[in-house]
Formats: structure tokens, C-alpha cells, sequence
């Protein structure tokens, strides 16, 4: 078989000593974290002021961006197409979902202790495995374990069969097809169609609360700043070396006496982690989780954020999931019929003209410049 | 407390009276003797007159006489005094237009007309149906309507006739293996026996119903075997076009559920053409034309996609699996724009129905259809592959590329030719899923992980690896819906594919050699 993903690759964060990241990162950071916020305090005439809104959106794409974060260290680093991340977010989303209906209690409509409903299915007892998530310890505990022990059980038996190439896009998207039926399920009594959702309040502070969703976004941007480093260290460090190998070319990998099988595992329990880090922020913030925001569709569409903001680099997952969500959101206030159609072209024409996406063209022009320079006479760099 | 019995007992009298009174005046004493046709058009019609106007007991001695001596000619006259008379008449007189009814559907030349109302007279029909039924049956040449008379025959024997008839007709209904009698069965062995004779018929009940039951579960194991063939061969008929893609370009068509959607729509609008531009007596054929236009159609969507996107993208799977699945997005959309959200192809009559296949089991025409064309699909594969020149050259390329190229093969023809071929066999899936469901833009979405999942199982290019795994999952996936739910079955499918790859990393059948790079 031709390879020719090496070429497309763009001469990505080498690996350095340096650990920590540059001052950019930093001063990004501290505006997202801060700025925005101060700007949402600000009085509502202010030409300045950020709409309670805005802030709340831009949490839902920055828990986005944490997924995608994930997402590009198994794909953009260690080159392994996983069309099922959908399915760690869901498991994330529905393990803090889980725990703020418990924390309706008897607040909700039907004035019953249990979820709606599980009233509507006329569920007399809580189910076993909805007790733990009384505690918020434990939910927070579920949001991370479950999708890294879910996808270390998968990931085991997928890299242990030497699935790889294309049949492991395959096999997770049927994971996430399945998945998306087993949520759909009423006797799965997690929701069915509807999902969960109609939370009250988290840890005693109401969602409705303007003070609570800015906490929750300044929370969330410091949980992809700490992703983000998380990732940049793991890529940063010899196994990052290796599974950058693996991308490039498993076999030699394996011949020099590596285990692919156990780095790709690795590196897909960590992702799953992060995606169901991103779940649990995503749900407070928007307020309800469908297994239609798990399934199929939502999984492949994580991969063209990273694709567009540029696969093997860290600050392109960022931008890539961001944008992206953003322009869908724009697009599906204004002209709703015409997202998909974007949407399909975004598939395209990254593939076809721009495969190293936004960061990658940034890249090559700074580098095309700098050789105009070099070429100027008289000019010294 | 003497009183209400005595109350009744006077009444019982009375109406005793009032029974020989009428019999005197009407004359009808000796209504048992068969009396001669001339006679019979004239009772049958007194009768009628009875039925509008006498009283009460009268009514019901005319409704008698109608069932004993009339015939179905009576049935307009019947119909128009039904919507006359009151609830308690028409019920009355419901068993005779029953018999009647049924009595002309047992002379209809269509087969399924004689079916139902044999059925039909077993279940509703009195003991007059008996020698009705005993006459359509001497008469009778299909099989399966000989079955309906025999098995409506023996039902209204255990009904109505004396206890040896009743024994034998017990039996007879268990060597049917009747569906219909397990009821009437069932009630018979719940009876209590006190006597010799109940206890014989009891126990022959029983061991009838046992016989019924027992085959029933045969019956219905082989309906679901019938059922997963059905969908084997949807998902074959899917899954051929992508594995030949897969295995000679190296590309995963996820847009190809998109050609099958738009081999759906291109069969609708043919239909639509048909019901426009051409007289009712064309529409049946019209499935002729549709399905060269579903291949055609689709072949040139995917013609066109081959020459502006995939060539570009040859040898990278993961990239064309992305690009193509943009272009479904967009074929999708594309699609709600034009038609909107859900249509539906009315299937042509001669579709319509089913082939009953053993007592028990039916196979509907459509399902037999599909699988049909599956077959032809194949055999049409099969030979393109290995007996024209054409194929020759797809499985030189198949086997080795550049030393083909090299041999001076149009390789880059080859594959357009080929990606065409593949899109309008997922065409011809689409047209031919247009008999079992509706037609809506993401028709093809519910198939393509399956297909995928045939086409990792089968292993790349082989036609018998994908036919097998086709039949397989097709199978599994029936088997094991009714213990598991459809849902759990796709799990448990999933499970037994990624442990299945585990031993056999290629699939089914691993192209031979010691390539490392697969």
C-alpha cells in the first residue's frame, strides 16, 4: 500500500525539552479565563459586554474543544481514525446527567423522587447502578473512569485483534451506532429518546444562575488549558515520540522492538478520559444530553473540527472545534438548511485542498515568507 | 322464592304455545325433507318476504331454511334487507351471508379469494358449510386451497358432528398441523371428561395441540431463517459494490448509501412518470424501467464522483472515507431539498402477496424479489469478473497495480469504470429497498455500518468472503432478534465480529501471500 499521509503531515510541534508552553498560551488562557467573565460582568448597554448568552456558548465549545483535544492525540498524533469518540463523551455527559437529576429530587414535575421519567415508565425503585451518583464524588470519579475503562476493555480486544488501518474507523462507528440504540432504549433507564435533562442545580447553586454558568465556564476553560498541557506533555515525552512513529509507520515501529498495540491503548484511554471530561462539562452548560448527540453523526463530525483546525497539532484541535461550532451555530440560527450542505463541503474541501487544516496553512505561508525574505538581497535574518 | 320460578316456567309455556301456533299456521313442519329446485326459488323467496315482515319465530325458521336451501344468487336480495332490518334480524341472518358470501368466494378462479374464504367458513361457518365445503373440495386442484377446505372441514366436523367423526377429524387436524385449531383444541382439552368418549377426545386433543405447537416452532424457526436470507441479501447486494471498491482502489465509500438513496429516488421518480404520462395498465412494469435507471443514475453520480474527488484520493482510506462522507452530507441534503422528507414507491401488484412455502410459512413476493436480484447481482459479478476481458484486467489490478500498469492496463479507467459499477449496483439495492420501506434521504444510513461490517468480516475483494459474511450477519442478526431484541442482537453481532478478527485479522477469506502492509 502507498503512503502518503507522511507528506501531508506538517512539520508539527517537535518534540522539545521545553515542557511548558510559550507565553501565547498563557495570555490566551488568562483572557479566556478572566477577561471574558469581567466583560460578562460588565452593565448590559456596555458596548463591551458579553451576553450571558455568548459566555454560555463559548463553554460549550470550549467543553467541545477538550473532546477534540482528545480526539487528535489518537488521530493527529498516533494516526488511528476513531469514528466512535461520541460514545466516551456520551458516557461522560450521561455520568454527570445522571447526577444532577438525582439532584432535582423532588422538585421535578411529577413531585417524585425519582427522574420523570423513570415515573413515565413506571419505574418503581431507583435502578441499582443510579444510586452511587447520589454522590458527587463519585459522579465526578464515573465522568473520567467509566469512558477510560470502557475504552480500555474495547480498545483491548480492537488493538489485541491487530484492527487497524481502516477496519478501526469501522468497528467504532458501529460502537457508536450501538451505543447510540442501547441509550435510545427505555429499559436501559437511561432516559430513552429524550435523554436526560431539566436539571435544577448543581452541588446547591442553581444552572439558572447567571453566577453559576460563569463559574462553570471559567471551569471549563481551565480544564482544557490543563488538557491541553496534559496532551503536550504526553506528546512531548518518549511515548509521544513513539506514537507519532506508529503514525508514520506501525510495522517499523513494531520491528524495532515497540508494542504498538499497548501505545495505542494508551493513548486511546487517555482520550477517552478527556471526552468524557468534556461531556461532564457540556452537560451543566447546555442543559441536556440526548443520545443523539452521541451517536453516528456527532462522532465523524468531531473529526472534521480537528481536520479543519489542523490534525497533529494541539492549538488546531483548539481552533478546528471552535470554529467550526461556532460557524454551525451562526448557521443554524440563520439559514438551518443550509449547515449539512456546509458541513459536507467542510469534509471535502479540507480532504481535497487544505489537509493540513488552519494551522498547518499558517505554517506554510510563515515558512514561505520567511524563504521571500531569505531571497531578497540585502536582508539579513 | 316459588315466585320467580313459576314466573319462568309460565313464560317457557307460553312461548312453547306460541312455537306450535306458528308452525300450524306457516306450514313449515316438514322443512327437513329436501324438496326439488322449482320449490326451493320459491321457499328461498317466501322466506326473504319472512324475513322482512313475519314474526320472530318465523324469522328464525326462515333464516334455517335459507341456510339449507339457498344459494349465493341470494346475496344482493340479502345485502339490501340487511341495511332494512333491525341489530337483532341482522344478526340473525349474519351465519347465512356469511355461507353465502363465502360460498361465492369458494367459485372465484383466484386462488387467494378461495383461501380466505375457506378459512374463513372454518372459523365462522355453521354445520350448513359442511357439504359446501365438501363439494368445493372434490372440485378443488391447488394445493393450499385443498389444505384450507380440508382444515375448515375438520374444524366445523369438531364442532358440529358426532363424537367418532369428532375423533377422526381431531386427528386429521393434527396431521394438518392446523394453525387455526389450536383454539378449538386448546378449549377441548381444558373440557373435563367424565365419560369414556370425552376422555378419547380429550386426550386426542391434546396430543393434536402438541403436534400443532411442535411445528409451529419449526415453522417459525424457518421463517426466520427465510427473514435473515431477506436481509443477507439486501446487505449483499450493499456490501458487493463497496468490497470491490475497497479491494481494488483501496477506498471506502462512505457516500455509498448515498448511491443507494439515490437509486431509491430515481425509482420513484420513474413511478412518478408512469402514473403521469402513462394509462394504469403500464404501471405495473413500470419496476422494469426503474431498475436500469436506478443502476444507470447512480453509476453516473458515481462516475462523476470518481473523476472529480476520489481520484485524487487514491490509497488513502482514512481520507477517502472523510471526503465521501461530506459528500453523502451533501447528497443528503441535496436530496430533502428536491423531495422533501419522506416518500413512498407503491410496489407493483404482481409484488404484492406471498408465496405460501409449508404450512405455517410464508414468503412475501417482494422478499422473494429481492432476493432474487441478489442472486442475479451475483451471477452478474461473477461472470463480469471471471469471463470477460474486462474483469481479467480488475483482478490483475486487483492482485498487483503497478506491475499491471506496467502490462499496459488503463488502471486509472479501470477504476473509474469500476467505482461506476459499484455505485449502481448500491443503485439497483436502493430500487429494490423501495418494495420493503419508504424512500427518505438517509435511507442509505441505516445500511452502511452493516455493509462496512460484511465487508471487514468477508475480507477485501473476494466475492465469497463477502457473499458468506453477507448470509451470516443477514442470518445472525434474525436469529438473534427475537431472544435479544434488535438491539441487543446488533451488540452481540458487534462482539462476535471484533473477536472473530481477533483469529482472522483479513476476514473470512485472506487474500494468500505474505504482503505485510494490509
Amino acid at each position: 500500500m502507498r503512503r502518503r499521509d507522511d507528506a501531508l503531515i506538517p512539520e508539527n510541534d517537535q518534540p522539545t525539552d521545553r515542557v511548558l508552553a510559550g507565553p501565547l498560551f498563557w495570555i490566551t488562557g488568562l483572557v479566556l479565563l478572566v477577561g471574558l467573565p469581567l466583560l460578562n460582568l460588565l452593565p448590559d448597554d456596555s458596548p463591551l459586554h458579553v451576553s450571558d448568552f455568548t459566555l454560555n456558548l463559548f463553554g460549550k465549545f470550549f467543553a467541545f474543544a477538550i473532546l477534540a483535544l482528545g480526539l487528535d492525540l489518537i488521530w493527529g498524533y498516533t494516526g488511528v481514525l476513531s469514528l466512535g469518540h461520541g460514545v466516551f463523551f456520551g458516557l461522560g455527559a450521561y455520568a454527570m446527567g445522571m447526577h444532577l437529576m438525582l439532584q432535582i429530587g423532588a422538585e421535578s414535575v411529577y413531585g417524585n423522587v425519582l427522574p420523570d421519567f423513570m415515573v413515565w415508565n413506571q419505574v418503581e425503585e431507583l435502578p441499582w447502578f443510579w444510586v452511587p451518583f447520589h454522590s458527587f464524588g463519585f459522579a465526578l470519579a464515573a465522568i473520567i473512569l467509566v469512558p477510560m475503562v470502557f475504552a480500555a476493555v474495547f480498545g483491548f480486544f480492537v488493538f489485541r485483534s491487530r484492527i487497524r488501518g481502516v477496519y478501526f474507523p469501522i468497528m467504532t462507528q458501529a460502537l457508536a451506532l450501538v451505543a447510540w440504540l442501547v441509550f435510545n432504549r427505555n429499559e436501559t433507564n437511561l432516559g430513552g429518546t429524550n435523554g436526560l435533562t431539566d436539571f435544577k442545580h448543581i452541588l446547591g447553586f442553581s444552572l439558572h444562575d447567571p453566577a453559576t454558568q460563569r463559574v462553570l465556564y471559567a471551569l471549563t476553560v481551565l480544564c482544557l488549558g490543563l488538557a491541553y498541557l496534559l496532551c503536550r506533555w504526553v506528546t512531548r515525552s518518549r511515548a509521544g515520540r513513539v506514537l507519532i512513529a506508529i503514525r508514520d509507520c506501525e510495522q517499523r515501529v513494531l520491528f524495532s522492538g515497540y508494542s504498538p498495540a499497548s501505545y495505542k491503548l494508551f493513548v486511546f484511554v487517555i482520550s477517552a478520559g478527556l471526552a468524557g471530561l468534556a461531556g461532564a462539562l457540556y452537560v451543566p452548560q447546555v442543559g441536556i444530553i440526548t443520545p443523539n448527540q452521541i451517536g453516528v453523526l456527532p462522532s465523524i463530525e468531531i473529526v472534521i473540527w480537528v481536520a479543519v483546525g489542523g490534525r497533529g497539532t494541539l492549538s488546531g484541535a483548539i481552533i478546528g472545534a471552535t470554529g467550526v461550532n461556532w460557524m454551525r451555530s451562526v448557521l443554524t440560527n440563520h439559514v438551518p438548511e443550509l449547515w449539512l450542505l456546509v458541513l459536507g463541503g467542510l469534509f471535502i474541501a479540507v480532504v481535497m485542498f487544505v489537509p493540513t487544516g488552519i494551522v498547518g496553512l499558517f505554517r506554510q505561508t510563515h515558512a514561505k515568507l520567511l524563504c521571500w525574505k531569505s531571497k531578497i538581497p540585502g536582508w539579513h535574518r | 322464592m316459588i315466585q320467580p320460578f313459576a314466573h319462568t316456567t309460565f313464560l317457557r309455556l307460553a312461548v312453547l304455545f306460541w312455537c306450535l301456533f306458528s308452525l300450524q299456521a306457516t306450514g313449515w313442519a316438514q322443512v327437513s325433507t329436501p324438496p326439488s329446485t322449482s320449490t326451493d326459488r320459491i321457499g328461498t323467496q317466501e322466506a326473504l318476504t319472512t324475513l322482512a315482515e313475519g314474526t320472530w319465530t318465523e324469522k328464525t325458521r326462515a333464516a334455517t331454511y335459507l341456510l339449507q336451501h339457498g344459494d349465493p344468487s341470494l346475496l344482493p336480495q340479502l345485502d339490501a334487507l340487511r341495511s332494512t332490518v333491525n341489530r337483532r334480524v341482522r344478526k340473525l341472518i349474519k351465519p347465512v351471508i356469511t355461507l353465502f358470501r363465502n360460498q361465492a368466494g369458494l367459485a372465484s378462479p383466484d386462488t387467494e379469494t378461495r383461501r380466505a374464504a375457506a378459512r374463513d367458513l372454518g372459523i365462522r361457518g355453521t354445520r350448513e358449510a359442511l357439504p359446501v365445503l365438501r363439494n368445493a373440495l372434490s372440485n378443488e386442484r391447488d394445493h393450499w386451497v385443498r389444505y384450507d377446505l380440508e382444515e375448515a372441514i375438520n374444524l366445523l366436523t369438531v364442532e358440529y358432528a358426532g363424537p367418532q367423526d369428532r375423533l377422526a377429524a381431531i386427528q386429521k387436524l393434527g396431521d394438518l398441523r392446523s394453525d387455526a385449531a389450536l383454539p378449538v383444541l386448546q378449549e377441548l382439552a381444558d373440557q373435563p371428561a367424565s365419560t369414556m368418549e370425552q376422555h378419547t377426545l380429550r386426550n386426542a386433543a391434546i396430543e393434536a395441540g402438541r403436534r400443532i405447537q411442535k411445528w409451529q416452532e419449526i415453522a417459525s424457526g424457518i421463517e426466520i431463517l427465510l427473514q435473515g436470507l431477506s436481509l443477507s441479501s439486501i446487505l449483499l447486494l450493499m456490501s458487493l459494490g463497496l468490497a470491490i471498491v475497497f479491494g481494488l482502489m483501496g477506498v471506502i465509500n462512505m457516500a455509498h448509501g448515498e448511491m443507494m438513496m439515490i437509486g431509491a429516488y430515481a425509482t420513484y421518480v420513474v413511478q412518478e412518470i408512469f402514473q403521469a404520462y402513462f394509462g394504469p395498465s403500464f404501471f405495473d412494469y413500470y419496476f422494469f424501467f426503474a431498475l436500469p435507471c436506478a443502476f444507470v443514475v447512480a453509476g453516473l453520480v458515481g462516475w462523476i464522483l470518481e473523476g472529480t474527488l476520489i481520484r485524487f484520493l487514491y490509497g488513502r482510506p482514512l481520507e477517502t472515507l472523510l471526503a465521501t462522507w461530506g459528500v453523502g452530507l451533501v447528497l443528503i441534503q441535496v436530496a430533502r431539498l428536491i423531495f422533501g422528507d419522506l416518500t413512498a414507491v407503491q410496489a407493483p401488484s404482481w409484488l404484492k402477496g406471498s408465496a405460501q412455502v409449508m404450512v405455517g410459512v410464508q414468503l412475501p413476493y417482494n422478499r422473494l424479489f429481492i432476493i432474487l436480484l441478489a442472486l442475479f447481482c451475483l451471477a452478474g459479478i461473477y461472470a463480469l469478473l471471471f469471463r470477460t476481458g474486462i474483469g481479467l484486467r480488475i483482478r490483475a489490478v486487483l492482485q498487483n497495480r503497478d506491475m499491471s500498469a506496467c502490462l499496459g492496463i488503463p488502471t486509472r479507467k479501470l477504476d473509474a469504470y469500476t467505482f461506476a459499477f459499484g455505485s449502481g449496483l448500491a443503485g439497483l439495492a436502493g430500487s429494490a429497498l423501495t418494495l420493503v420501506g419508504n424512500v427518505d434521504p438517509e435511507l442509505g444510513r441505516n445500511y452502511i455500518v452493516d455493509s462496512f461490517m460484511v465487508v471487514v468480516t468477508g475480507g477485501v475483494g473476494k466475492l465469497a468472503g463477502t457473499t458468506t459474511a453477507a448470509l451470516g450477519i443477514g442470518t445472525l442478526n434474525k436469529v438473534l432478534e427475537p431472544s435479544f431484541g434488535a438491539v441487543y442482537g446488533k451488540v452481540t453481532i458487534l462482539i462476535l465480529i471484533i473477536l472473530f478478527l481477533r483469529y482472522r485479522p483479513s476476514g473470512l477469506y485472506a487474500p494468500k501471500g505474505r504482503r505485510l502492509d494490509s
